[in-house]
């Protein structure tokens, strides 16, 4: 009784006058301060953001900034509440110390905590020659800065734009040149378009997508090099199947990496895979033993997920950083009976070619898939994967209203084939196919979900600290 | 006037694109794309799309100036730091 | 047990406020008894089943009704026309729905129902300034004098048929209305009968309207329909004759409902009423929690399942007839806080008031911006308007319920809007 009074006392003296600092100052660190404000966390909040900018959305900057028909400096996220926060924007943090309970900041202060949150999420990859990839006209996409950097050179109206990888990313950044008029190559190491998030036969429809709308696609090749003028400007790109495209801009779309090199040494699990934590968002130690002040949430956490065999999921989407940061929040300010576990259901979307494509689940799980409805051919379906008789995924194509019934068949564990007929059930649906995901081992342009396995440490990774 | 869609939720009924056709629009037949800071004059009509939107996922921030130009009970004021004030829903 | 529950329901002379017999419903989120359809009366089954690939909306997969007395004539549909896509499932749903929807709404037609607003604007004024030229403000029936008029002068002007035609399809779309309540004491044979001509004479008369068109295109939705050739090609005339007759009758015997049951509830309701007046912004939630709280269709007594399927414990067989109440999931305890108030504050609002799904209510936003201009000019014009009649007399529907008259009075009647 006495103890439990106690621990009742830290928590609301934590309440009262605790620290919390969020390090990573975008969705998922916003929308964790307001949580905590929510939750009556009176203490004071400091959000540490390494971009100049208060939280924005990203989604638009891919869609309706490349189109034109949103500014990049318009994409601030609305407030669901006052925060009453310490802004510390455009510093970086550069180290933890967990012992002291600091985070250092690159402008050389430091700040303390009771307890952190750490979203620090991903960064584009950058192009891997760096001199290349400093040439004018060749672009990443994360930021606001980016998004509007590129965008004004494709207001220039280039000859030609070379996009260079076809994940999510990559289609979208293709199908807004497309409307835009602009000749567009895309260069995809993989098989099709989209292949390690939805596998081959889906990958055949978004292969059919991009040149049905004038997207020169070249599937199965690799970018070697890139190569400038003599004004720095980059003129051409040079394929491993020998061939040359000439583009005047280039947008390397190669996925993302996790920010975590800030954290080497700190003793926390953190990896180029991201920070391991417990389903309650507590972060591991790089022995494996889970932190009681340091939680973690969005695009940079690895998190075991019951519905998927407790594997660790990294998860780049913009819904799980919504929900994982409200429930590390909450967690944050709970006594441990009171914690939740962040059971997401893994769900994103994409707007490419006019089409809606949306998946709930985990495909890259999925050995088989059924189309259940509708007709790849027509672009209007949804699909189930299979995952050793149950269903593991699915996806639509403009059809997405039927989504939820499937989301529930995920929780549910419901078998796999489906027994049950459907509406708009095609020949085609009667049979599973083999989903024909690429061999894992071998890397794709961007898959947005990433099974990595079962150790928390992150052990198996070489860790390269950031430059 | 800033907004954002929770494009999980939507399901493409596209009632904000027929009650607010100059902030939200249909790609197709089920993508929304939209102008995630919409111009004050705006207001009215994004106030029936949120209201319509039958899932819900339309998330409207009022900023100060547009609580400064209107009289209305239904906003919530917000002590806020930096730009942060009420937010509807 | 069910059964009679549904007799009940049905029965005229609970018509008034069935919202009791759907709180006994709900004890048994899915009834059935004896070969009666299975009915399901809670908001997370509904929603559930409204977004269920396994359910049908077609009637040729619902097993026969046999000697189910509450069964409807298994073809009211009659031969004259084939079904619209209110009973199709996908593809054809989705297809005819794209193409109806080409002519009205985003993303081809983004403006066209924000730009009837001063159209609606100038109509609601025109009937309110007749209210006020009768100079018989002591018996006011804001059905017949409101409420009924103003829809369907919309619907007309957008799909392009002559007002004056009105006294004639308004019969026929009375007899389809009713063809979808499930009325026990009926003679199905003759109602079927009584149903199928009156989708004869609708069909020919709009059959006639569209050869015309076709020949005279307008910018009505009416020669949209009958001269489109989108990507999914053209309707065939029987296509484009089953969706304007769907237009139609939908926009006549829906939004007079919502209008009707919303004066209603404000005038039960004076303080929300004298709140309206000040603000008339605020007829906008109002709008929302009235598709809640008085949903102007009931309920939807026309789906199958495909597959046996479980509901709630349930097991429901291929072919059963499903009964979504979807006024009873809207009061539903277990998804809204104190269900049984009016509340236009109420945050938390995704009602089942026009579905949800593939079939949620094509006309939505064209009925939202009605309702919302209608009650909140009313509000603003009408000066201490009060019931002469609690409850009002209502149609004999169930399924699409609202008074038949709402006799008011008020003290004048206040200019509109410069």
């Amino acid at each position: 009784m006495t103890g439990e009074r106690i621990r009742d006392g830290a928590l609301e003296h934590l309440k009262r006058e605790g620290r919390i600092v969020i390090v990573g100052a975008s969705l998922a660190g916003l929308r964790a301060a307001e949580t905590m404000r929510d939750k009556g966390f009176a203490g004071s909040l400091t959000l540490i953001g390494d971009e100049p900018h208060e939280p924005y959305d990203r989604p638009p900057l891919s869609k309706q900034v490349l189109l034109g028909n949103a500014l990049a400096d318009h994409t601030a996220l609305p407030r669901r509440r006052a925060i009453d926060a310490d802004w510390r924007l455009g510093v970086p943090a550069t180290g933890l110390d967990m012992t002291a309970r600091r985070v250092r900041l690159g402008n050389g202060d430091e700040v303390e905590y009771d307890r952190l949150l750490i979203a620090t999420g991903v960064r584009a990859r950058p192009w891997p020659n760096e001199e290349e990839g400093s040439l004018q006209g060749v672009f990443v996409l994360r930021t606001r800065d980016d998004g509007e950097g590129l965008q004004r050179a494709l207001a220039d109206n280039p000859r030609r734009v070379l996009v260079i990888g076809a994940g999510f990313t990559g289609s979208e950044i293709a199908s807004a040149c497309r409307e835009r008029g602009l000749n567009v190559t895309v260069a995809e190491r993989g098989g099709a378009p989209l292949v390690g998030a939805l596998g081959g036969v889906i990958g055949e429809v978004a292969a059919e997508m991009h040149r049905e709308h004038g997207v020169d696609l070249r599937t199965g090749v690799m970018v070697t090099a890139l190569e400038g003028d003599p004004s720095g400007r980059v003129r051409a790109a040079h394929l491993s199947d020998g061939s040359t495209v000439e583009a005047d801009v280039v947008v390397v779309s190669l996925g993302a990496q996790r920010n975590t090199e800030w954290l080497a040494g700190s003793g926390l699990g953190a990896g180029p895979r991201g920070i391991a934590c417990d389903a309650g968002c507590r972060a591991f130690d790089i022995r494996g033993i889970v932190t009681d002040d340091i939680y973690v949430a969005g695009d940079v956490a690895r998190s075991p997920h019951a519905l998927f065999g407790y594997q660790f999921l990294s998860l780049e989407h913009w819904g799980n950083a919504v929900a994982q940061a409200d429930t590390a929040a909450h967690n944050m300010l709970s006594e441990s009976a009171d914690r939740r576990p962040h059971l997401w259901v893994p769900a994103f979307w994409s707007s490419q070619f006019g089409v809606n494509i949306k998946s709930v689940g985990v495909p890259p799980m999925g050995t088989e898939i059924l189309i259940t409805q509708g007709s790849l051919a027509e672009r209007r379906f949804a699909a189930v994967y299979g995952y050793q008789g149950r269903v593991i995924a699915a996806v639509t194509f403009d059809n997405c209203r039927w989504l939820p019934f499937y989301e529930h068949q995920i929780e549910s564990t419901a078998p796999f084939p489906p027994p049950f007929a459907t509406v708009d059930r095609r020949p085609e649906g009667n049979k599973p196919l083999p989903a024909d995901f690429p061999d894992p081992s071998v890397p794709t342009h961007g898959p947005t979900i990433t099974l990595s396995g079962y150790s928390p440490a992150d052990r198996k990774m070489t860790f390269t600290p950031g430059r | 006037m800033r907004l954002v869609v929770d494009l999980n939720r939507c399901q493409g009924y596209a009632q904000c694109a027929f009650l607010a056709p100059d902030v939200f629009a249909m790609h197709g037949d089920e993508s929304l794309l939209y102008n995630p800071e919409a111009p004050a004059e705006q207001r009215e009509d994004v106030v029936r799309a949120v209201a319509a939107c039958p899932v819900g996922a339309i998330l409207l921030e009022l900023t100060d100036e547009d609580m400064a130009g209107m009289v209305s009970q239904d906003t919530v004021a917000g002590a806020g730091a930096a730009s942060a004030s009420g937010g509807a829903r | 047990m069910t059964q009679a529950l549904l007799r009940e329901i049905i029965d005229y002379a609970n018509r008034a406020n069935p919202y009791p017999l759907y709180e006994e419903l709900r004890k048994t989120p899915v009834s059935h008894d004896g070969n009666g359809p299975y009915v399901v009366s809670t908001y997370y089954e509904i929603q559930s089943l409204l977004h269920d690939p396994r359910i049908s909306s077609d009637s040729r997969n619902l097993k026969s009704t046999g000697d189910d007395p509450l069964g409807q004539s298994a073809d009211d549909e009659g031969t004259a026309l084939p079904p619209s896509f209110l009973k199709l499932d996908p593809p054809d749903h989705d297809r005819l729905r794209r193409m109806t929807n080409r002519p009205f709404g985003p993303p081809h037609s983004p403006h066209r129902v924000h730009d009837m607003r001063d159209e609606l604007h100038g109509l609601v004024d025109g009937l309110i300034d007749n209210i006020a030229a009768t100079g018989n403000l002591d018996r006011v029936d804001l059905v017949d004098q409101f409420a009924y008029p103003f829809p369907v002068s919309v619907i007309c002007r957008l799909l392009g048929v002559p007002h004056e035609d009105e006294p004639r399809f308004h019969v026929w779309a009375e007899t389809l209305a009713a063809s979808l309540d499930p009325d026990p004491d009926a003679d199905p044979t003759r109602r079927g009968q009584g149903t199928a001509d009156a989708r004869m004479e609708l069909g020919m008369y709009l059959a006639g309207l569209i050869e015309e068109r076709r020949k005279n295109p307008g910018d009505d939705m009416l020669s949209q329909l009958a001269t489109a050739d989108g990507p999914d090609g053209a309707m065939t005339t029987m296509e484009a004759l089953s969706t304007s007759a769907l237009l139609l009758i939908a926009g006549h015997e829906t939004t007079v409902n919502l209008i009707t049951n919303g004066m209603l509830t404000l005038l039960r309701h004076p303080d929300v009423l004298q709140r309206l007046r000040k603000e008339p912004g605020l007829s906008v939630p109002i709008v929302e929690e009235l598709l809640r709280y008085e949903p102007p269709v009931q309920l939807l007594p026309q789906r199958t399942t495909l597959s046996d399927i479980e509901v709630a414990g349930v097991n429901i067989p291929k072919g059963a007839s499903l009964w979504l109440i979807l006024a009873s999931g809207n009061r539903d305890p277990k998804r809204f806080e104190n269900p049984d108030r009016f509340d236009p504050d109420r945050k938390d609002i995704q009602h089942l008031g026009l579905g949800s799904g593939i079939h949620s209510c094509f006309g939505a936003p064209l009925a939202r911006q009605e309702a919302q201009m209608a009650l909140s000019e009313l509000a603003r014009r009408l000066e201490n308007p009060r019931l002469l009649e609690d409850p009002p007399p209502y149609r004999q529907n169930a399924v699409l319920r609202g008074p038949r008259h709402l006799p008011i009075a008020c003290d004048g009647v206040l200019p509109k809007a410069a």
